[in-house]
C-alpha cells in the first residue's frame, strides 16, 4: 500500500455494520499491525483524501465505529498484553487488546479487570474511546477511572503519553471522545484483586421501578454489582416490574478451593447447550420470538422465573457468567432479522429519574413501539468531558428496527428525546443512532464541547478522523 | 423522458440489484448483462475486450435506463490478479454496493489429440481458475460481512468426467465444482448462496466449428435458467436440465469402458 517506506498495512473490502445492524458502509478496513503502520495508514488517507474511521471490534450498537465516507482503521491486530503485574495487578497492553484477552491472562493470577461490559468483545482502545461502565459503575466508575496512563498517535504525527497529571486535557478528553482526537496505541490500566472465581449472587424481583430503585439504592453501598431487567411491556401498578442480579466479591477464605474457581475453564460459557446443539446457531431458534406478541411472553415468563429465582437462596456464579450476559447467545442481534436493532439507553440524573423513565415505558406502551429488552442501572459522575455518566440512573431500551417501521422508530425516539433533554438527561455514544447535533449540544455544558472541539482541532488539523457518528452529532456546524 | 420502471423480480427488491459480470464480451456473460440491465440492475461489465464491452454497453444504454438500471465497463484480463482488490473495490463504490457475482469468464483452446502444451494448459487454468478465485475472493469478503449476496460460476458439464479429449479444460471445471461447493458450504451458515451453473452445448464462440454437437442451447437461454436457478436458490443447476441424467449416466461408466468411449 504506501510503498515508499516499506510498509504494507493489511486491509480488505468489507461491509462494516454496526452492532446493532441498523447501520453500516462499504468501507476498506486497514488493520495496522504497530505505530509505524498507523502512521502508514495516516499518510495513506492524506495520500487518498479520505478519512479514517477508528474501530476496535465494531461493538458499539450505532455508528460510532462506522465511516460511510472513508476508511477504517481496526485495532483488533494490535492485540499483545505487554506486561501484567502479579503483585500490583497492573497490566500494560497494544490498544487492541479485547477485555476478553485481559480477564482470561490476569484471572488465573487473582486479577479481574475494574470495568467490563456486558460482552467480553470490545478492543481496551474501543472501551476507552466509548468510556465504557459496567454493572458496577455506581461503585468504581468507568473504565476511564481505571486507567493509570495511555499512548495515543495524533494524526498531525506524534506519539503523546498522557496521565492524569501530564497531558491531562487530552486524558480526559480522548477517554470518551469516540476515537475523534487520535488512536490509542498503549493502555495501562489498573486492576482490582479477587479471592475467588466465583461472586455471590442474589436475585430481587421487584413489582414496579419504584420498588427497584429503591432496592438499588439501599444496597449501593454494600453490592459489587447491581443490574436491572425490566419488562416494558407490562403497564399500571406493575409498570417497571422486573428483576434486579446483585452481586458481591468473595471475602478471603469464603472461597475453599480459589484455585479450583479462578481458572478459566471454570468461567468458560458452555459451548453447547444440551450438550449438542452448537451454541453459535442458537440465535436462530429466537427469531420467532423476535416480535411484540413473542417478546411479550419471554419478558413475561423471565419475570416469573425471577420471582421464583428471588426466593431460593444466594447462588455463586463465575465472574465471566455474570459479567458477559450478551455473551450467552453469540450474534443473537441476528435474531432481529435483516433490520436489526437499536439501543435506546437514557441517562437521567437522580431526582427525575423515576417519573421520566415511567413517562417513558408509557409513553412507548401507548405508541406500540415497546423495547425488547429494557436494563436498568445506577451511575456516578466522572471527569471526562463527553461523558455520559451523571449522578443517576440509566435506562437502555432496546427497539427492533424494520424497514416499514423504521421512520416511525426514529420519530418515536425522538419524542423521548426531547423528554430527556427537557429533564437534564444524556445519551451515550456506543449506543446511541438517532440524536443529532442540536441535541448533542443541549446535552453537555456548552464550554465542554467547544473545549472538546478546539482540543480536536489541534490534534487533527486536517481532520483525518472521523466517523459516520461524528458527521452526525458532533461535528461542528 | 419517462420515469425508469422497474421490472419486479420475486425475491429482488429493487435497491439491491447490483451486479459484476467477469467475462461479460460475449457468450453467457455477455447475455447476463443483457438480461440484467434490461432487470433495472445496475451491471459492472468486465472483459478482456474494451471494444465489444463498449458495444454491448451502448446497445444497452436506451433499455437498461428505461428498466431504471445501468451498465458501466471496464476492460480487464482475469489473469491480471494484482489488479482485482483495488478493481474490485472501485467497482462496489461505483455500483453503490453488490448482490450479485457472475463469474462467465472461461477459455476452451482447441488441443490436438496428441499435443501436450504447458502454455496453452496455463492459460486455461488462470483464466478459467485463478482468475475465479481471485473474484470470489474480495466477493465472499464483502458478502459474508454483509450477510447477503450470490455468486453465480459458470462451470461446465465437462467436469463431470476425465475425458480424453480436452484433460485440462475439464480439469478446472472440475476444480471449478469443488471450489464453488467448498465456497457455498463455508458461506451458507453467513446468509450467502453460491450457485454452480454446468452447461451442456452452448451456441457461442467456444463451440464454433466443433461437431458432433446436440441439445444446444442459446446463450441467452443460459441467462435465464442460471439467474432463475440462483435466484431460487438452486446449488448446482445443469443447463438444460437433462444433461444432469446424462452427466450421471456418464459418472457412473467404469473406467476401463469409458476409455474406450470417444465422447
Amino acid at each position: 500500500m504506501s510503498e515508499e517506506n516499506g510498509q504494507a498495512v493489511r486491509s480488505s473490502f468489507e461491509h462494516v455494520p454496526g452492532w446493532g445492524g441498523a447501520v453500516g458502509a462499504n468501507s476498506r478496513v486497514l488493520r495496522p499491525r504497530s505505530v509505524e503502520e498507523i502512521r502508514a495508514c495516516f499518510e495513506l488517507a492524506r495520500r487518498e483524501g479520505r478519512t479514517l474511521g477508528p474501530r476496535g471490534s465494531g461493538c458499539s450498537y450505532g455508528d460510532a465505529s462506522v465511516n460511510d465516507a472513508g476508511h477504517v482503521l481496526e485495532l483488533s491486530e494490535m492485540n499483545r498484553l505487554l506486561d501484567f503485574d502479579t503483585e500490583t495487578g497492573v497490566a500494560t497492553c497494544e490498544a487492541g487488546v479485547t477485555i476478553e484477552k485481559l480477564w482470561k491472562s490476569i484471572l488465573p493470577h487473582g486479577w479481574w479487570p475494574r470495568v467490563v461490559s456486558g460482552t467480553m468483545f470490545p478492543t481496551l482502545a474501543g472501551a476507552l474511546s466509548a468510556n465504557i461502565h459496567g454493572k458496577n459503575n455506581f461503585a468504581v466508575g468507568t473504565i476511564g477511572d481505571a486507567v493509570r496512563e495511555f499512548d495515543i498517535l495524533l494524526p498531525r504525527g506524534e506519539l503523546v503519553t498522557c496521565s492524569r497529571d501530564t497531558e491531562s486535557d487530552l486524558f480526559h478528553a480522548a477517554i470518551g471522545g469516540f476515537g475523534m482526537l487520535g488512536i490509542f496505541t498503549r493502555i495501562v490500566l489498573g486492576t482490582k484483586r479477587v479471592y475467588s472465581g466465583d461472586l455471590e449472587v442474589r436475585a430481587f424481583a421487584n413489582k414496579n421501578l419504584r420498588e427497584m430503585m429503591d432496592y438499588i439504592e439501599d444496597h449501593k453501598e454494600v453490592s459489587d454489582y447491581l443490574v436491572g431487567w425490566i419488562d416494558c411491556f407490562t403497564g399500571g401498578d406493575a409498570l417497571g416490574r422486573g428483576l434486579i442480579h446483585d452481586a458481591r466479591y468473595l471475602k478471603p477464605g469464603e472461597d475453599l478451593a480459589p484455585e479450583e474457581t479462578l481458572r478459566i475453564e471454570h468461567q468458560e460459557l458452555p459451548s453447547k447447550m444440551f450438550g449438542v446443539l452448537p451454541k453459535s446457531e442458537v440465535w436462530r431458534f429466537l427469531r420467532p420470538f423476535v416480535n411484540d406478541p413473542g417478546c411479550r411472553f419471554i419478558n413475561a415468563v423471565k419475570y416469573w422465573m425471577g420471582r421464583v429465582e428471588g426466593m431460593g437462596d444466594p447462588y455463586r456464579l463465575s465472574h465471566a457468567g455474570f459479567a458477559f450476559l450478551l455473551d450467552y447467545v453469540p450474534n443473537w442481534k441476528w435474531a432481529y432479522g435483516r433490520g436489526g436493532l437499536i439501543q435506546y439507553q437514557v441517562f437521567l440524573p437522580a431526582d427525575v429519574a423515576h417519573d421520566v423513565y415511567c413517562e417513558i415505558l408509557r409513553r412507548c406502551q401507548d405508541a406500540r413501539v415497546v423495547p425488547y429488552l429494557g436494563v436498568f442501572k445506577r451511575h456516578r459522575p466522572d471527569p471526562f468531558w463527553l461523558t455520559h455518566a451523571v449522578d443517576g440512573w440509566s435506562f437502555a431500551l432496546d427497539f427492533r428496527v424494520t424497514d416499514a417501521g423504521r421512520e416511525r422508530l426514529w420519530k418515536h425516539c425522538d419524542e423521548l428525546t426531547e423528554v430527556v433533554l427537557a429533564a437534564g438527561g444524556r445519551f451515550y455514544f456506543a449506543k446511541d443512532l438517532v440524536i443529532d447535533g442540536a441535541d448533542v449540544r443541549r446535552m453537555f455544558p456548552p464550554d465542554r464541547l467547544e473545549a472538546f472541539l478546539e482540543l480536536k482541532q489541534r490534534c487533527d488539523p486536517e481532520g483525518l478522523l472521523e466517523t459516520t457518528l461524528w458527521r452526525r452529532a458532533l461535528r461542528p456546524e | 423522458m419517462t420515469a425508469a420502471r422497474t421490472p419486479e423480480i420475486a425475491g429482488v427488491p429493487p435497491d439491491r440489484r447490483r451486479a459484476i459480470v467477469v467475462g461479460a464480451s460475449s457468450g453467457i456473460g455477455a447475455a447476463v448483462v443483457r438480461q440484467l440491465a434490461r432487470e433495472g440492475y445496475a451491471v459492472a461489465a468486465l472483459a478482456r475486450r474494451a471494444e465489444h464491452l463498449d458495444a454491448l454497453a451502448a446497445e444497452l444504454a436506451d433499455e437498461a435506463a428505461a428498466a431504471g438500471g445501468r451498465v458501466v465497463t471496464r476492460a480487464h484480463d482475469v489473469s491480471d490478479t494484482e489488479a482485482v482488490p483495488a478493481l474490485f473495490e472501485e467497482l462496489v463504490r461505483e455500483l453503490g454496493g453488490l448482490d450479485l457475482l457472475v463469474y462467465a469468464a472461461g477459455i476452451m483452446p482447441s488441443v490436438g489429440e496428441d499435443q501436450y502444451d504447458t502454455e496453452l494448459d496455463r492459460a486455461m487454468i488462470e483464466v478459467n481458475l485463478v482468475g475465479l478465485v481471485a473474484w470470489t475472493n474480495p466477493t465472499a469478503t464483502l458478502f459474508q460481512t454483509q450477510r447477503d449476496g450470490t455468486i453465480v460460476g459458470i462451470s461446465s458439464i465437462a467436469g463431470d468426467r476425465g475425458r480424453k479429449k480436452a484433460p485440462v479444460y475439464g480439469t478446472t471445471k472440475a476444480a471449478m465444482d469443488h471450489y464453488l461447493e467448498s465456497l457455498r458450504n463455508r458461506l451458507a451458515g453467513r446468509g450467502v448462496h453460491v450457485c454452480t451453473i454446468k452447461p451442456g452445448f452452448v451456441a457461442t464462440a467456444m463451440t464454433e466449428g466443433l461437431e458432433g454437437l446436440f441439445w444446444v442451447v442459446s446463450p441467452e437461454e443460459v441467462a435465464r435458467q442460471s439467474l432463475a436457478a440462483a435466484r431460487n436458490r438452486v446449488t448446482v443447476r445443469y443447463v438444460p436440465l437433462r444433461w444432469q441424467a446424462v452427466g450421471l449416466a456418464i459418472r457412473s461408466i467404469p473406467s476401463f469402458l469409458f476409455r474406450h468411449l470417444n465422447v
